[in-house]
Parts: C-alpha cells; structure tokens; sequence
C-alpha cells in the first residue's frame, strides 16, 4: 500500500493544504509520495521533502503543467497510477478540478471532501453543507479521495528527508489552454490557513465599509472574509466568500459582523473554535452558533473593538 | 448548435435538513424538493447562449425518479427544448451519473453540456469533471463567465486565490458557479406552453451500463453541536471574554 499525493503549489511554494492533505495520508497504512506537477518547481519539491510524513518526492516539470490543467494532471496522475492504492489531493478547486477526471478514468467513484480517516477504506464526510456527517465505506480497488484541509492539523513543514527524484511528463492534452489569471492581491493571511478571520455580510451596507473591518483584521493578524450576500453585492472579490460555495475555514476565531447566518454559511465556518457575532437582529441564526454573540449596531461597536484592541 | 443541461431534484436549499432516526440518511418524507440551484445557474446560462444565437437546441436531462419529472418540467418552462428523463430509483453516485450522461451525450452529440458545479445535498462537486474524462473532452468548471465563438469556449473560472480563464476546443463541458448569472423565474405562459414539450423516458435498466454502487454509506449522523454560547452587552466585556476566557486574541 503506498499513497500518491497530488502537491497544489504556484511553482515556488506548496499551498497550505498540501501540507493538511499529507497529514491525512500519513494517518493510512504505507507510504506517501508526493507528486509535484509543474513549470520551474523544484523548490516546491525541495521545500516538500522536508515535511514530516513524506517519504519520496516526484517531480514532473512541463511548461503544460504551469497551471496544472485538470486535463494535463490527469493524464499524468493516470500514468502512474498502477503503483499506488490511495491518490489523495486537497479539496481546493485544484483537487475538485482534477481528481473527479482521474478517479472516472480508473473507474472509481471517487470520495470527496474527507474529514476523518476510520480505516484505510471508511472515511468521514459531511453533506448536505454540513448538516449530517456520512460514515462512507470505498469497495473500489484504489482509494481516490480529496482531502478538506481543515480536518488534519499539518504535521512539521521540516524535519524530513525525503528523496526527491524527477519523472517523465505526458505531452499536453490541449483540450484546454491557459489563458489567463486574475489573482485578488492581499497582505493579510490566507483565508483558509488564518487563525483569525474578521467576515462581514450583506450588514457592511457597502464595499467602502470593509475598511473598518480591515483594520479589526489587521490588529488582529487576521484575514477578511465575507458571506455570499456581500460578495453578491459587489463589496468584496468572490474569493474571499466563506461557504458551502466557497472556502471551508476553522481559524481559532471567527468574527461574523452583519452576517445572518444562512445554513450555506454556516457550512463554511461552524467548525471554527470560537465564533463571535455581531448583528442587531436578535434573531439571527448566527446567534445558534456563536460562542459570544453582542446585539449591537456594527457601524458603532467596530470602531470601538477597534479602538479598545 | 446543440447544448445539453444536466440537472439535479434534490431538497430545497432553503430546508434545514434532519438526520433519519436509524442514522441510514436525511429524513425526505414530506420535504420539499426542488431543482439544484446550481443547476438552475445551468439551464439559465444555456438559454442566454440560445438567445444570443450561438446554441439552436437545448436539451434538459435528468437522472432519478419519476418526480424528476417536474424538476425537467421546469426546465422546459425556463427555456429547454425538450428534456429526457433518465428513470432510476436509487440514488446514484457521480461515477454512475456520469456513465448515463455519456451515453446520452453519445445519442444527443451536443457541442457544450452545462452542469452545475455540485448537488448541494451529496456535496460531490464530481460530475461534470467525471464526464470530462469519460468523453476525453475539456472542462471548464466553476465557470463565472461563458463566451462562445470561432468554435471555442473562453471560460473564466474561479479558483481559490481568484479568477483563471481557459481556453477550450469544443465539444467541451461547463459547470457553473454561483456569480455566473442569475437565474429568470418561469412565467405561467411558459409553464403551460412546457407542457406540451417533447419529454422522453428511458429506463436506466434498458442503457446496459454498470451503475452498481461503489461505495456503503454506513452511517449518518448529526454533525457535533456545539455549546451553547452568550450573550455579551459591550465591547469591553467581548474584548475582556476572547482575552481572559476563549483566551483567542
């Protein structure tokens, strides 16, 4: 049994996630290899070679695997696919993008979104955004499984040794080119690495009124999120939307200002260790899962916690 | 050209889901079940390419049980051409899905399928990916933006840290996001004219393909509660309970 993890990276650094998905491979019985795709990336491949629980590296290095195109990844992953029992990646829209192609060709039904690993064949998945938790058993002979990063706590980014050796790519399918990308440019952390994330909703009332809450983050050291309705409306980019559709987080603290709490929200962050919300409407939703709830008017208690922090 | 819709029957988005006393799945007794509305994304974005010329036909198709019906109704009402409904009674996973998608595409021969981007009741996000594969096609998933001319698909996708744009050959597959467009109600003139439009059933037995499950769902449960949380009156006692209690900042 060894397990083939799929590395998400730019082609200078491994994402966070990478490092979660390793953390689940190590919880499987056999070893893991790390497989990074990419353009000029050996130092994703060094930097992986060092992390607790990897016990071989490959790179395949490919000016097609830039951008790792599901339709590349999967041609590559299917080529080397027969020495592995589990092909895990992470649940960012990379590993959606590229894994449900690998596990259909292997014929596989592929498991989704794990949380928790039971045995090498059972794992834990939430469904219905979060509202009941499935207990799934795999029949199929290889495992393909995509990982949701906040269900493993990353094991040490430094300490291994693994070997890392380069493999052969496959000429670029061209069902699909790279044309483009818009990347949201930010200071602040990660959102679904923060320890901290400050998320506002439809409440800001505009995208101007964000910098309150940006400065709330920035004394925190925290990430700016927001619900769907504020994304809807034009205040923040969509990459920054916490959500059934959108990003999975569980910082340590999540700070939900004019936010009501729709279950597709909810999805997205009731995992976080405390919750704090901020909202005038007594009855809100967000309410049911908040840890310290304050009824209040945002525009006048956000410039007091941030004067008071 | 020919576009087909994929689309979904699931439980309505806006029903707060109950786990079924023996823990084998989510109560569906007397629920209300409604198109997926990333599916609704779907056959909207098919009716703009109709209505901008570059679509001619567009066919809705469904997998799951005769109330399927309805949900292709609908379709039909917001604009499909005709529907087929794929009639199963067990609920099938993406891989299966994905297998009477194919055979269908290989009847319908259309040069785009739309599909939402997941089901929000299996929370799959598989689909359309799986589909991609089996056909040797490319896919453009999470799609915020759609244009089609000189016999390729430009779709802008969003990623985690923001928005990637992809080139693709045609035939190719589509799933949507939630920004890529908003989806028009059905009028009641429309709903009476999808009526009368063609909707032909096939039996999954009758497609000869293996939709044997792959996997057992042993259980069902209800995630973790959490404790129940307070209320605090002012700041000062919220900046005094994350420093001094949840000790978090």
């Amino acid at each position: 049994m060894t397990t083939l993890v799929i590395a998400e990276h730019n082609n200078e650094q491994a994402q966070a996630s990478t490092f979660n998905t390793i953390a689940a491979a190590s919880q499987l019985s056999g070893d893991t290899v790390v497989l990074v795709a990419g353009h000029d990336c050996q130092a994703v491949a060094d930097q992986l070679a060092q992390a607790e629980g990897v016990n071989k590296v490959l790179v395949a290095d490919a000016e097609h695997y830039a951008h790792l195109l599901a339709e590349d990844v999967e041609k590559l992953v299917l080529s080397m696919a027969e020495d592995y029992s589990h092909i895990l990646a992470p649940a960012s829209t990379f590993g959606k993008n590229c894994m449900p192609r690998v596990a259909a060709l292997l014929d596989v039904q592929q498991i989704s979104d794990i949380t928790k690993i039971d045995s090498d064949d059972t794992f834990e998945r939430p469904v219905y955004a979060g509202n009941a938790i499935a207990t799934v058993k795999s029949n199929d002979s290889k495992k393909v499984i995509t990982v949701r990063s906040t269900g493993f706590d990353a094991l040490a980014y430094d300490g291994g040794s693994a070997a890392v050796k380069s493999i052969s790519s496959v000429d670029h399918v061209g069902t699909s080119n790279y044309v483009g990308e818009e990347l949201t440019v930010s200071e602040r952390p990660e959102l679904t690495s923060a320890r901290v994330i400050v998320s506002g909703g439809r409440g800001m009332g505009s995208g101007e009124n964000f910098a309150m809450l940006e400065t709330l983050a920035d004394k925190l050291g925290a990430a700016v999120g927001a619900s769907r309705a504020a994304v809807d409306a034009g205040f923040v980019p969509n990459d920054y939307q916490v959500g059934q559709t959108g990003k999975i987080v569980a910082p340590e603290l999540y700070i939900a200002v004019g936010i009501s709490g729709a279950i597709q929200h909810l999805a997205g962050m009731k995992d976080s260790k405390v919750i704090v919300a901020i909202n005038k409407d007594e009855e809100a939703p967000i309410f049911q899962v908040a840890d310290y709830g304050l009824v209040a008017d945002l525009f006048k208690v956000i410039p007091e916690l941030n004067e008071a922090l | 050209m020919k576009i087909l819709v994929a689309i979904k029957r699931v439980i309505d988005a806006n029903v707060k889901v109950r786990v079924n006393a023996d823990n084998t799945g989510v109560e569906t007794a007397n629920v209300k079940m409604s198109m997926n509305p990333f599916c609704e994304i779907a056959v909207e974005e098919a009716v703009r390419l109709k209505e901008q010329g570059v679509a001619s036909e567009i066919v809705a198709v469904s997998i799951g049980p005769q109330q399927a019906q309805e949900t292709l109704r609908t379709a039909l009402a917001l604009g499909a051409d005709k529907a087929i409904l794929v009639k199963s009674d067990d609920d099938l996973e993406s891989l299966a899905v994905a297998k009477v998608l194919k055979n269908i595409v290989e009847k319908e021969e259309p040069q785009i399928v739309l599909l939402g981007k997941q089901s929000i009741d299996s929370d799959n996000n598989q689909t359309g990916q799986m589909l991609g594969a089996l056909l040797g096609w490319g896919q453009g998933t999470f799609a915020s933006q759609v244009k089609v001319e000189d016999g390729k698909a430009t779709v802008t996708r969003e990623i985690d840290g923001g928005l990637q744009t992809v080139a693709l050959g045609l035939p190719a597959i589509v799933t949507t996001d939630l920004r890529l467009n908003e989806p028009r109600f059905a009028s009641l003139p429309n709903i009476m004219k999808a009526k009368r439009k063609p909707l032909d059933e096939i039996a999954i037995a009758d497609l000869g393909l293996d939709v044997a499950p792959r996997t057992e769902t042993l259980q069902v449960s209800n995630p973790p509660a959490r404790k129940e949380g307070i209320k605090v009156e002012t700041v000062a006692e919220l900046v005094d309970k994350l420093k001094n209690e949840a000790k978090v900042i």
